[in-house]
């Protein structure tokens, strides 16, 4: 493939952003809108031509004879070179999974980029100040999103983690007036901060071994008669396995020292995928506006984390094989992440905090299924993985912008400010509703079939992790749709009658709703293990098709949805009865278990108190007080010494004749004892 | 020929600005002088840095280029020698672009004559030390650019400044007095056949093994002093506290390169042996250094005071890579020299700038700047985003550089401190965020700030140019990795089997 599309898919929206950045403030904001926009249409495009162009022309560097998905490297140039190896290239990276986010994240941001130009006014249709920083900073975003699933190596991927850190940071940030904005931003950037620097000694531990940043040097070998073509193999992981094995020490605490390189960099994954117990940026990142929320804190930039670990899959894999336990890391950390998120979800207030929780269970779901999957079940967890990033990354957009549009039309994130909205925003309604659905597994809305993987592939793995998972999914249902109910019906509002009564917001909004709507519903059925397979290697999931098992979760989740109905949809006194019967557990739910608390006594107490003022302490009175005491001495003996200068002549004499005695006494003394 | 090479007009430009400005009458023509000066100054080290890439790509494998030597002092051998290799040319350029700004950035500077022959005066002691390569004439040129800082400071400072004045010159003072034993005990402790203070002999013949540890040590806390390697850095924070705006950009920005540029090119160059075994002793406390300045920024209220204890961990990285014996390390070392000298002239002039309009420096007392002067603010963002090492600007590669380098030593020792030093990259975030939260965001703290205008052109001029010099490393450091690498890959480091 030419790289003139490719680089072009990175170039467009980095100069829209140095464009809308530096200029922004002498076009008027219609105008960078509508810029903003078409050039996101544009990458829109480009980016479905490059997806459509690796899964369907069957060019031979896409797809080798047995019809195995290989890895493209359609362009690499050296960017810092570290040692004769060690090279950070910027290049880009064409294989199946990066196919696939480059159509997800593509959509969204452009869906995003419509979407904003109606909510980022107000209902007099004035826009709000800084859009067009807004749309530069969006630009931004995309630019180093897409660089980051194109990455063709670790560092590269490094890079691009590091600037969706900061327009992430920019864009909750993006009320900067808003002292509790300020507030989020600032934590979301220092606790993935915190994460990024496990990633990075994982990086450094990893490439010290294996010589390479490459991820094709890492997990592919090279298809024979092409250049820059690759095929993922697990020999070539064990390769690295056997690395360290030669070259690293035994263990370190017990574990491996491959186990700890993945483990670190899962580590800078479980902070940007907001995993427990760094999670806790991602729920105040709602600060932001809620396109943003869609954009980056639930369709894209969180599911960076699972992106990592799918691209090193094989390393973790081989690493599992041979008895390490970073892919249990993996699962025991989503698991324990799912099941929290979703507790937490069924007791929040405000919408967009629900759908937070959700985000963090769901992609805890993701890391699951990575974590479960195992090559004798022909690694179907990393399949339905892949596939649950992309239907989640639909519906949970469209349950965000769904979000957005009430919020916009209330003035409120407090679903108590809204109940019984489903007359007044028919649209945003049945929207909202097909994106619960989705979420909630219910056939044949897309996160069903995803859903169903996760579950199966958990189910081969080990009946534990499927009951706990399917568990997990029944609380999903429930909590998703006890925020359904409280939003569209419960008791019909009075004070939404009359002039001010909300409703269905400009096209420009209730477009991206009904085009995501459409698309929750249709994309479960696309043929998944036809394109996304870990080794690229095409499997039919519908020929091993369990229907045990999908019975069983729909069930489950029917179940789930008629309770939350009995509960939720009209005006009565079960959520309270049920919030009395076990008053602690809700006040846990509530708070959050309490995580934030316990961070803020870590930062202030601990590391504020009890190291940095110390140390400023230490500096200013210890170190500081030494060099300045040694100054003061020697103020202190040059008084005390000057009396003997004061140009006294009997004083001089006095003294030489004192001396002279002295000294004679002294060597009449020395004469007797020794002589 | 003196005037045939063109290193010495990074001498001579700066004397012929003295004697213009000896002769200015008024604000325009000082302020003409000092801009045409430093702009040909600039304009003098990118055709040096284009022209020494143009011979080396011819096959030029000397250490050093365009060197020359001429006798000063025939009995105690002192020459005025000069010589530049890729790791001067970056200083050169460095300190060449930081005088252009620090130029419009003093614009309305008090006294400006006298200001400005100071100031130019402290720079040509910086050139001349960055293109001697004979160890008397860089001390005389060392000691030119210190003294002119103690009346830069006490006569044009700010706040304790008589105090931070005499402080700062009589620490740095005394970071020379070792630095002379030490430069004496090398000119006649070295192998060469007959006493010489000539940088490339010594190296070349080696210094006497069994004073190669005590002059390593001298020389090293000498420079280091300079550095602000801990426990020697508390100068520090007084002084650029005290010191005004373009003072405490050079100071930062181009003097305390000194010290990092004189560790390498002195205590390692020379006395390599005794780096490889005296290495852990430094490594220690500049790894104290990078964290300990971290952790102090963290709860400052005073601007500046956390852009000086930024300094001490940022610079405290610099001796730390520079310590690591290995290319990669010490070619991070110098792109972190370059990186944060940029970024730190950058944060003083717009500290400068947000004081002169504010008149305070207490973060607690102001606000929502953002709103007032975004064009500073963004700027001052801009300048944090580097400090915390965000990619695509030039703290990043400089960082990077130096962990991946770092992490080449493979014993436990230099691991545990590789780590350690990572951790800063976390801090640094913790206090950059912190600043700029509650400096630039959230509500206007003061109602009398929101009369205060945004930035003027020079100002506007000034910290564009660091900018784009930051972004351009931060882009391509490709080609600065190169400039400075071959300075490492030569035959003197290789002979004790340092790769």
């Amino acid at each position: 493939m030419e790289a003139t599309i490719p680089v072009l898919i990175l170039a467009m929206p980095l100069l829209m952003f140095l464009f809308l950045g530096l200029f922004g403030k002498f076009l008027s904001p219609r105008v960078s809108g509508i810029i903003g926009t078409a050039g996101m249409g544009v990458v829109l495009l480009m980016c479905y031509y490059t997806a459509y162009v690796y899964f369907f022309s069957g060019s031979p560097e896409f797809i080798n004879a047995e019809g195995n998905r290989l890895q493209a490297i359609i362009c690499n140039v050296d960017w810092l070179q570290f040692t004769d190896n060690l090279i950070i290239r910027l290049g880009f990276l064409l294989d199946p999974i990066s196919a696939m986010m480059l159509v997800v994240i593509s959509t969204i941001s452009f869906m995003v980029h419509l979407y904003s130009n109606g909510y980022m006014r107000d209902h007099h249709g004035v826009y709000e100040r800084g859009f067009q920083r807004f749309y530069a900073f969006l630009a931004l975003f995309s630019f180093s999103m897409l660089g980051l699933v194109v990455a063709t190596n670790i560092f590269q991927m490094y890079i691009f983690w590091e600037l969706v850190g900061a327009s992430s940071y920019l864009l909750i940030g993006f009320y900067f007036t808003k002292p509790s904005a300020v507030a989020a931003s600032k934590k979301a950037f220092i606790v993935t901060r915190f994460a990024d620097l496990g990633f990075l000694i994982g990086i450094l531990v990893l490439s010290y071994y294996t010589g390479t940043f490459n991820f094709t040097d890492m997990t592919s070998v090279p298809v024979a008669g092409m250049n820059d073509v690759y095929a993922v193999s697990a020999e070539t992981a064990t390769g690295v396995f056997n690395i360290f094995q030669s070259k690293a020490a035994a263990g370190f605490m017990g574990c491996s020292v491959m186990t700890w390189a993945l483990v670190l960099i899962f580590m800078g994954g479980m902070g940007k995928s907001a995993m427990m117990p760094l999670h806790i940026w991602l729920p105040d990142a709602m600060e932001g506006p809620t396109p943003v929320s869609a954009l980056i804190h639930a369709a894209t930039m969180v599911v960076a984390g699972v992106y990592l670990v799918a691209r090193l899959f094989p390393l973790f894999l081989v690493n599992a094989e041979f008895g390490g336990y970073a892919l249990d890391v993996v699962t025991w950390v989503g698991a324990i992440t799912a099941a929290y998120a979703a507790m937490v979800a069924c007791t929040q207030l405000d919408i967009k905090r629900v759908l937070a929780f959700s985000t963090i269970s769901q992609i805890a779901f993701m890391m699951v299924s990575l974590g479960v999957s195992r090559e004798e079940f022909h690694n179907l967890g990393y399949m339905a993985s892949m596939f649950h990033l992309f239907t989640h990354a639909m519906f949970k957009a469209l349950l965000f912008l769904g979000a957005g549009a009430l919020i916009h039309a209330v003035g409120s994130n407090d679903y108590t400010d809204m109940h019984g909205l489903r007359k007044h925003m028919p649209i945003t309604h049945i929207t909202f509703l097909i994106g619960c659905l989705s979420i909630a597994g219910i056939i044949p809305f897309s996160g069903f079939f995803s859903k169903d993987e996760i579950l199966s592939s958990c189910f081969g793995n080990s009946i534990f992790a499927y009951v706990w998972m399917s568990a997990v999914a029944a609380l999903t249902a429930f909590y998703m749709f006890r925020l359904y109910f409280l939003i569209f019906w419960w008791k019909e509002h009075k004070v939404h009658e009359g002039h001010h009564a909300p409703k269905d917001q400009p096209w420009t909004m209730t477009l991206p709703l009904i085009i995501l709507a459409v698309v929750a519903t249709l994309c479960g059925l696309i043929p998944f293990g036809n394109y996304v397979t870990w080794d690229g290697h095409p499997y039919d999931f519908m020929a091993h098709f369990n229907w045990t098992i999908a019975g069983i979760s729909l069930a489950v989740a029917v179940i789930a949805i008629l309770v939350a109905a009995r509960m939720y949809k009209t005006e009565n006194p079960l959520p309270a009865k049920m919030r009395q019967a076990m008053p602690r557990l809700w006040d846990w739910c509530r708070n959050r278990f309490y995580f934030d608390e316990l961070y803020m006594f870590i930062t202030h107490k601990i590391i504020f108190d009890k190291i940095c003022r110390p140390i400023a302490w230490f500096d200013r009175h210890i170190i500081d007080g030494t060099m300045d005491g040694l100054a003061t001495i020697t103020n202190k003996a040059s008084y005390a010494i000057r009396g003997l200068q004061s140009g006294n002549t009997q004083n001089y004499v006095w003294v030489y004749l004192i001396g002279a005695l002295a000294l004679g006494g002294v060597t009449v003394a020395v004469i007797f004892l020794f002589c | 020929m003196l005037f045939s090479n063109i290193l010495i007009y990074f001498v001579v430009i700066p004397l012929l600005m003295l004697g213009g400005l000896a002769l200015c009458r008024n604000i325009k023509q000082i302020r003409a002088v000092a801009v045409v000066g430093s702009t040909i100054l600039t304009g003098l080290s990118v055709y040096l840095l284009v022209d020494y890439l143009g011979l080396r790509a011819a096959g030029e494998s000397a250490p050093m280029l365009y060197c020359d030597s001429w006798t000063w002092f025939r009995d105690l051998n002192i020459n005025l020698s000069v010589g530049v290799d890729g790791v001067s040319i970056a200083m050169l350029l460095l300190s060449s672009i930081i005088l252009f700004t620090g130029s419009f950035a003093s614009w309305k500077i008090e006294q400006p004559k006298a200001f400005f022959l100071w100031l130019v005066l402290l720079s040509t002691g910086v050139f001349g030390f960055f293109i001697s390569v004979d160890l008397f004439t860089m001390f005389m040129f060392y000691e030119v650019a210190l003294i002119p800082m103690y009346l830069l400071i006490g006569v044009w400072g700010s706040g304790n400044k008589n105090y931070s004045a005499m402080k700062l010159t009589l620490m740095l003072m005394g970071g020379s007095a070792f630095l002379m034993i030490g430069l004496i005990g090398i000119y006649y402790q070295s192998n060469a056949p007959e006493h010489t203070w000539d940088l490339l002999k010594i190296a070349e013949y080696g210094v006497n093994a069994d004073w190669q540890n005590f002059l390593f040590v001298v020389t090293f806390v000498g420079f280091g002093v300079l550095g602000a390697m801990f426990p020697f850095h508390t100068w520090s924070p007084d002084g650029h506290a005290s010191a005004p705006t373009a003072v405490s950009m050079l100071h930062a920005g181009v003097l305390m390169k000194l010290g990092g540029y004189g560790c390498f090119r002195v205590s390692m160059y020379l006395m390599p042996e005794a780096a490889n075994e005296l290495a852990w002793i430094f490594l220690i406390l500049t790894g104290i250094s990078v964290v300990y300045g971290a952790f102090s920024a963290c709860v400052q209220t005073d601007l500046k005071y956390i852009n000086a204890y930024s300094s001490v961990s940022h610079c405290g990285l610099v001796l730390f890579a520079i310590l690591m014996l290995n290319t990669t390390a010490m070619t991070g070392a110098v792109m972190q020299m370059l990186s944060h000298g940029l970024m730190t002239a950058l944060f003083f002039a717009l500290i400068g700038m947000i004081y002169g309009r504010t008149h305070t420096r207490d973060i607690r007392e102001m606000g929502g700047l953002m709103r007032i002067m975004p064009y500073l603010s963004v700027c001052y963002v801009i300048a944090g985003m580097a400090s915390l090492g965000l990619p695509g600007l030039s703290g990043f590669v400089a960082e990077m550089t130096i962990f991946v380098g770092s992490f080449q030593e493979a014993d436990t020792f230099h691991r545990v401190f590789t780590i350690v030093a990572c951790c800063s990259i976390v801090i640094t975030a913790v206090y950059i965020l912190r600043v700029v939260g509650k400096l630039l965001f959230g509500p206007v703290q003061d109602e009398h700030h929101r009369q205060l205008t945004d930035a003027t052109w020079w100002e506007r001029l000034s910290t564009a140019t660091l900018i784009v010099c930051v972004a351009a490393i931060g882009c391509f450091p490709n080609f600065f990795a190169n400039l400075i690498k071959f300075t490492f890959d030569g035959a003197i480091f290789r002979a004790i089997g340092l790769n």
